[in-house]
C-alpha cells in the first residue's frame, strides 16, 4: 500500500465532470462550432462557389448591407405580420375548438386524435396540397367556386399580392391550429370548477365567467402556445417554398426563404448568414417575450385548487 | 335578506332521483344547518337554491320570488364552497371586490364595502396576495369576505371547514358564528360533522338518503329525536340503542334484563312490542358520578369493561344483556376492569323507538 494519489480521473471530485464530459463535447461539436462558424462567416465575403473567400475578412460589411437592403426588411416585416396574423387566428380558432370540444360529454378522445392528424403531415406535403388546393386552373377551390356559380373567371390565389399571402397563412393555420386547440383543451380539462361556479353565484353571466375567470386561467396554456408557434411560425420556410417559393416577384417573401435563396441561389453565404443572425434577434425577441408573459401568469396559478 | 322556501323539491340526475321532494321554510335572518351523512343530497340541495343546479321537481322561492328559473346571479346570494373557489389570479382585494365590480358599483363603494369586509374578517394585512400566498385557514376567511361584500339576501356555506384542521376549525366555526350576530342575514350552512350543527344552528335539518328525516332546534333535534337515524347520528358519542320487547310494564333486553317503561311513554307501548330501547350515554351513569337532575331512575349493576378517560368524565363501556353500551362517569375516579358498578338509568330521558318503523313511539 502506497498513499500516492490516484490519477485525477480516478478522483471522486472529479467524477461529474468526467460523466458530463460525452454531452458538452457532443454539444461543442454539434451546436457550438456550426454556431461560431457561421457566426464567423457572417463577418467574411464567404461565397458557397468559392471556398477560399472564407478567409476574406470583411468586417461589418454584411450587416451595414442588411440596413440599406430594402428587401430584407420588406421580408423581415412581412414576417413580423405573417407571424402575427397566424398566431392570432390559430388562437382564436384553437380557443373555439377547444372550448367546443370541452362541451361535448362524449368522443373527446377520438376528437383529440382527429384534431392532431394535420400536425402528422409533414409541411412540405402540406404545402403541396394547399399548392394544389389554390392551384388557379386545376385547383379544387377555383373548380369548386366555378361549379357553384359563385366565380366565372380564375382567381389567382397564389399570385396575386394579397390573396397568395392569405393562400400561405391557410396553411399554415390548417396545419397548427391544433397545437393551440390541443394544449388548450388540457388547460380547460385542468380547469377548477368551483372558481366557475363562484363566478356565477358572483352575478357573472356567461361570457363575463369567461372573460373573467376562465380566459385569465387559460393564458399560461396560450402562452405556451405562442411560445411554441412563434419559433416555429418566425423560421416558416417550408409550406411557403413550396406554394410559392416566395414569388412572384417576392410578393411572399419571408426572411428565411430570402436567406435560402441569398445563401443557396446566389451562393453568398457570408450575406445569408448575416441576415440569419438578425432573424435570429426576432426569434428570440418574441420567444422572450411570450415566455415572460407565461411566467407572470404561471406566479398566481399555484393557487388554482 | 330574505326568507327561503323549498317545496316538494326533487332532484334526478337523468334516472336516478337523489333528492326525493323536500320541504323546508327558512325564516328571515336563521340559520340553518343541512346535516346528515356523506352522499345523502346535502350539497345537491344547497346547489339548486343557489341555482347550480337545475330542480327537476317542485318549488324554491328566495323572498317573494319563485327563483326556479333564474339564473344564479340573479338571485342575489353568496355561496362559500368547500374548497374555498377562489379567483387564483387576483389579490384578496379583487377577489373581494369581484362581485361588486361584476354589479357595477362605483370604485369608491367597492373600496368601503371592501375594506369594511376585510375589517370584519381581519383581512387587512392579505389584500394584496394572491390566493397561492394564503394558508388555508385565511382562504377561507376570503371567500368569506367575498360572500359578506356583496349583502346578499342569503348566505350559502358548503362545508366550508372540512378542509381545515380541527383546531382551526373550531375557531373558524366560532367566527361564523359571531359573523352571523354581526352580519343579519339568512344562512343555510351544509355540514357533515353533527357538531358543527349543533353548535351553529337555530334548527337544524337532519337529512339522510335525500329525505328529510327530522327539522328542529339543536336542543330538540337532541332530545326527541324522531326516529333511531336521527338518534344515532346526532349526539357523540352516540345513542345506545338496544332491541328489547314490552313485556308486562317492562323493557326486556335480549338475555333478560329488564327495565321499567319509562312512565311518560307507558300509554304509547303494548304488550309484546319490539322496540329499540334508546339511552345516551350521558343517561347511564354510575351512582353519584352523574348530571344531578331529578326525574325518574331505574338502577342496573353491570360490569364495566374498558373505560376512556377524557378529563372531566370518562366513558364506561359495559353491557346490558348481550348488548354493547356505553355510560358516562362524571367527576371520574379509576375504575377496574371487570369491577362491578351500579347504575343509575335516566328513565324520563330514554327513548323508545318502534322496531319496525324505526320511528319513535312518542307523539309527534
Ligand atoms: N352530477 C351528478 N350526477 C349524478 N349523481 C350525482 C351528481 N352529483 C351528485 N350525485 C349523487 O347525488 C347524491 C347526493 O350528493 P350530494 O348532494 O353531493 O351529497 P352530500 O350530502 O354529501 O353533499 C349522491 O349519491 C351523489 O352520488
Ligand atoms: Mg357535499
Amino acid at each position: 500500500m502506497t498513499d500516492r494519489r490516484p490519477p485525477f480521473w480516478q478522483r471522486e471530485k472529479y467524477t461529474p465532470y468526467l460523466l458530463l464530459l460525452p454531452a458538452v463535447l457532443t454539444i461543442l461539436f454539434v451546436v457550438l462550432l456550426p454556431l461560431i462558424f457561421s457566426l464567423y462567416t457572417s463577418f467574411t465575403g464567404y461565397r458557397l462557389i468559392r471556398p477560399e473567400s472564407l478567409w476574406q475578412w470583411v468586417g461589418l460589411r454584411n450587416y451595414e448591407r442588411i440596413f440599406g437592403d430594402r428587401d430584407f426588411w420588406v421580408a423581415f416585416g412581412r414576417t413580423v405580420i405573417f407571424l402575427t396574423i397566424a398566431l392570432n387566428l390559430e388562437f382564436l380558432l384553437g380557443l373555439g375548438i377547444a372550448l367546443l370540444i370541452n362541451k361535448i360529454t362524449w368522443g373527446q378522445r377520438t376528437l383529440r386524435t382527429i384534431m392532431m392528424f394535420p400536425m402528422m403531415f409533414s409541411p412540405i406535403l402540406v404545402g403541396y396540397q394547399f399548392k394544389f388546393v389554390f392551384n388557379d386552373n386545376i385547383g379544387i377551390l377555383n373548380n369548386a367556386l366555378q361549379a357553384l356559380g359563385l366565380s366565372d373567371g380564375a382567381i389567382p390565389w397564389l399570385v396575386d399580392k394579397y390573396l397568395a399571402n392569405f393562400a400561405i397563412i391557410f396553411a399554415e393555420v390548417w396545419m397548427s391550429t391544433s397545437v393551440f386547440a390541443i394544449l388548450l383543451l388540457a388547460g380547460l380539462f385542468a380547469m377548477p370548477r368551483d372558481p366557475l361556479e363562484a363566478a356565477k353565484v358572483d352575478g357573472c353571466n356567461a361570457w363575463q365567467v369567461f372573460r373573467h375567470i376562465t380566459l385569465p386561467f387559460l393564458m399560461p396554456f396560450v402562452f405556451i402556445a405562442m411560445t411554441i408557434r412563434s419559433l416555429d411560425v418566425a423560421r416558416a420556410y417550408d409550406i411557403v417554398d413550396v406554394m410559392t417559393g416566395g414569388g412572384p416577384a417576392g410578393r411572399t417573401e419571408l426572411l428565411w426563404t430570402l436567406i435560402a435563396r441569398v445563401g443557396y441561389d446566389n451562393a453568398r453565404m457570408g450575406q445569408a448568414n448575416a441576415m440569419a443572425y438578425v432573424s435570429i434577434v426576432l426569434s428570440i425577441a418574441f420567444t422572450y417575450y411570450f415566455f415572460t408573459k407565461l411566467m407572470a401568469a404561471r406566479r398566481y396559478m399555484g393557487g388554482a385548487d | 335578506m330574505a326568507d327561503i322556501s323549498l317545496k316538494g323539491v326533487v332532484k334526478r340526475y337523468g334516472r336516478t332521483e337523489v333528492v326525493h321532494g323536500i320541504d323546508l321554510d327558512i325564516a328571515h335572518n336563521e340559520f340553518v344547518v343541512l346535516v346528515g351523512p356523506s352522499g345523502c343530497g346535502k350539497s345537491t340541495t344547497l346547489r339548486m337554491i343557489a341555482g347550480l343546479e337545475d330542480i327537476s321537481d317542485g318549488a324554491i322561492s328566495i323572498g317573494p320570488r319563485v327563483v326556479n328559473d333564474l339564473p344564479p346571479r340573479k338571485r342575489n346570494i353568496s355561496m362559500v364552497f368547500q374548497n374555498y373557489a377562489l379567483y387564483p389570479h387576483m389579490t384578496v382585494r379583487e377577489n373581494l371586490g369581484f362581485g361588486l365590480k361584476i354589479a357595477k358599483q362605483s370604485p369608491a363603494e367597492i373600496a368601503r364595502r371592501v375594506d369594511e369586509a376585510a375589517e370584519i374578517l381581519g383581512l387587512g394585512a392579505l389584500m394584496e396576495r394572491t390566493p397561492a400566498e394564503l394558508s388555508g385557514g385565511q382562504r377561507q376567511r376570503v371567500a368569506m369576505g367575498r360572500a359578506i361584500v356583496r349583502h346578499p339576501e342569503a348566505f350559502l356555506f358548503d362545508e366550508p371547514l372540512s378542509n381545515l384542521d380541527a383546531k382551526l376549525r373550531v375557531q373558524m366555526r366560532t367566527e361564523i358564528k359571531k359573523l352571523h350576530r354581526t352580519v343579519k342575514t339568512t344562512v343555510v350552512y351544509v355540514t357533515h360533522d353533527q357538531v358543527e350543527a349543533m353548535t351553529l344552528a337555530d334548527r337544524i335539518v337532519v337529512m339522510k338518503d335525500g329525505h328529510i328525516e327530522q327539522v328542529g332546534t339543536p336542543m330538540e333535534v337532541f332530545d326527541h329525536p324522531v326516529n333511531t337515524f336521527v338518534a344515532s347520528f346526532i349526539g357523540s358519542p352516540p345513542m345506545n340503542l338496544l332491541p328489547a320487547r314490552i313485556s308486562d310494564g317492562q323493557v326486556v333486553f335480549a338475555g333478560g334484563t329488564g327495565l321499567p317503561v319509562p312512565t311518560r311513554l307507558a300509554d304509547r307501548v303494548r304488550d309484546g312490542q319490539e322496540v329499540t330501547f334508546g339511552l345516551r350515554p350521558d343517561d347511564l351513569t354510575p351512582q353519584g358520578h352523574g348530571i344531578a337532575r331529578g326525574g325518574e331512575r331505574a338502577q342496573l349493576t353491570l360490569e364495566v369493561g374498558l373505560s376512556e378517560l377524557l378529563g372531566t368524565e370518562t366513558i364506561l363501556y359495559t353491557r346490558i344483556g348481550d348488548q354493547e353500551v356505553q355510560g358516562k362517569m362524571f367527576g371520574p375516579r379509576d375504575v377496574a376492569a371487570g369491577e362491578r358498578l351500579t347504575f343509575d338509568v335516566a328513565l324520563d330521558r330514554a327513548h323508545l323507538f318502534d322496531t319496525v318503523t324505526g320511528r319513535s313511539v312518542r307523539r309527534l
